[in-house]
């Protein structure tokens, strides 16, 4: 038995902020990965919750009207892996949450649950910071979009007002099309391990894969929040395709980052695996968007 | 606030269930306490080691995290509901037993439920496929190597048994 004094179960978007309004201590459970192991660990014990889970109309990967990809909040890392749409146009995140705990814990797992817990490390979130990702909210007033990385206010905090709840995140047509991307995670395990960093880098190439259009990299466990690296990118912006231009974007990540020691590893550590990961995230990417790197 | 309670309908191991779980129990207590599904396992009761694990409308869930409230409506299959209608073993557990992955059998019933899944899709997957599809299991005794190889030697047998069924109705339509 779970420590929980009650549970109100929503069956809507509406029901569920009308709960929310209606008792406002509660919490919002979605999968309920990180909320249950809290409360078994006593730190949410006691705790009254919000059940968003059976709310269907959440899950799933589809395009809206304009051509953004809309992912539903509740929709699990296995099923996002498994999305036609993600496969096609952002493989790289598919390829992030794959990564996320073990095979039971991405199918329980929802990348609304991934960002709304405002941690770090999430494997989704760097990879949404680096796509230009938008947030959908719902609440007592209505809808409100706005960036990701605004989203994030610091350590385990984001922007959810009272009675208010992620719905959907969205990636505009003109942040994926054109653009191919990697991540990489640096952890000691290959399955159930918490990123010591997480690395997303996309680039989109000119017509002749010559030259860096546009590049962008992002975090996770580089700063308290995941972050992106802006100086980096202005390094890669127009320049030339060349091993140059990967280890100049590579070394200015490190005017933009700033890591922490902990348990995990040192702050010198991280430094130095961030601009390794930067270097081979970027390489990569330039290869799969067709680029050629000479030596 | 009192106890509070929901009556819940869902299909286990076949058999359709009407049944009132406390809001607080997860799936682990229902299946355990309210059906004597004991295949079900409490380890680390906080999603890591998999011993709880469960078949959910087809996907692989740590029942130990997920509330019992939220099975109505759902298909479960837990390692009893594998037995045949004469009460034989599967196949899946029959190779467990001869390429020995079972020694103390706390994380057996879990690891063969991601099997059950593993192999109902019906193809093949490779080595580093299988892995990756296992590793939600904590084995403290057989260092894995064992559950893997009867894993493979199931999807393999299944797809060899397929083909000749396939192949056999081939030859019956000439």
């Amino acid at each position: 038995m779970y420590d929980i004094k009650a549970l109100y179960e929503a069956e809507s978007v509406q029901d569920a902020i009308r709960l929310l309004q209606e008792h406002p201590k509660a919490q919002i459970i979605a999968g309920g990965s990180d909320v249950l192991v809290q409360i078994r660990e006593g730190r949410r014990a006691g705790a009254e919750l919000v059940s968003i889970f059976g709310i269907d109309e959440m899950r799933g990967v589809c395009y809206d009207e304009d051509q953004a990809i809309r992912i539903g909040s509740l929709t699990s890392f296995s099923h996002i892996a498994a999305s036609p749409i993600i496969q096609e146009k952002i493989p790289v995140l598919g390829e992030a949450v794959s990564l996320v705990g073990g095979p039971q814990i991405r199918n329980i797992g929802t990348i609304g649950g991934n960002t709304c817990n405002g941690v770090t490390s999430a494997d989704s979130a760097s990879t949404l910071m680096a796509w230009d990702a938008i947030v959908e909210l719902h609440g007592p007033e209505g809808v409100r979009r706005l960036p990701i990385r605004d989203f994030y206010i610091k350590a385990g905090v984001v922007d959810l007002k009272p009675a208010e709840l992620q719905t959907a995140i969205l990636i505009p047509k003109a942040a994926y099309e054109g653009y191919y991307g990697r991540y990489i995670k640096y952890a000691m395990r290959e399955a159930m391990d918490i990123a010591n960093l997480g690395c997303s880098v996309n680039a989109k190439l000119s017509e002749d894969k010559r030259t860096i259009i546009d590049a962008r990299v992002a975090y996770g466990v580089a700063g308290p929040v995941p972050m992106r690296a802006p100086s980096a990118e202005a390094m890669a912006r127009g320049r030339a395709v060349c091993r140059e231009t990967v280890d100049a974007f590579a070394r200015a990540v490190l005017d933009d980052i700033h890591p922490r020691d902990s348990w995990r590893a040192a702050k010198a550590f991280r430094e130095h695996i961030a601009v390794e990961l930067a270097k081979r995230a970027l390489t990569e990417s330039i290869e799969r968007a067709g680029g050629v790197i000479d030596g | 606030m009192g106890k509070q309670y929901k009556l819940i309908h869902c299909t286990v191991n076949g058999r359709a269930r009407e049944v009132m779980v406390d809001v607080r129990a997860s799936l682990t207590d229902l299946l355990r306490n309210d059906f004597r599904l004991t295949s079900v396992k409490k380890g680390c009761e906080v999603g890591e080691c998999g011993a709880c694990n469960v078949i959910i409308d087809g996907e692989c869930f740590n029942s130990c995290i997920y509330l019992a409230v939220w099975a109505d409506g759902k298909d479960i299959l837990t390692l009893e509901g594998l037995e045949g209608p004469g009460g034989e073993i599967s196949d899946i557990q029959q190779a467990f037993i001869d390429e020995a992955a079972v020694q103390c059998g706390f994380c057996t019933p879990g690891a063969i439920m991601s099997a059950v899944e593993i192999l109902n899709e019906g193809r093949l997957l490779s080595d580093e496929e299988i892995r990756i599809r296992m590793s939600g299991h904590l084995c403290r005794c057989t260092g894995y190597e064992n559950i893997f190889r009867a894993v493979k030697k199931t999807m393999l047998k299944r797809l060899e048994a397929r083909q000749r069924e396939q192949g056999t109705g081939n030859r019956e339509q000439e």
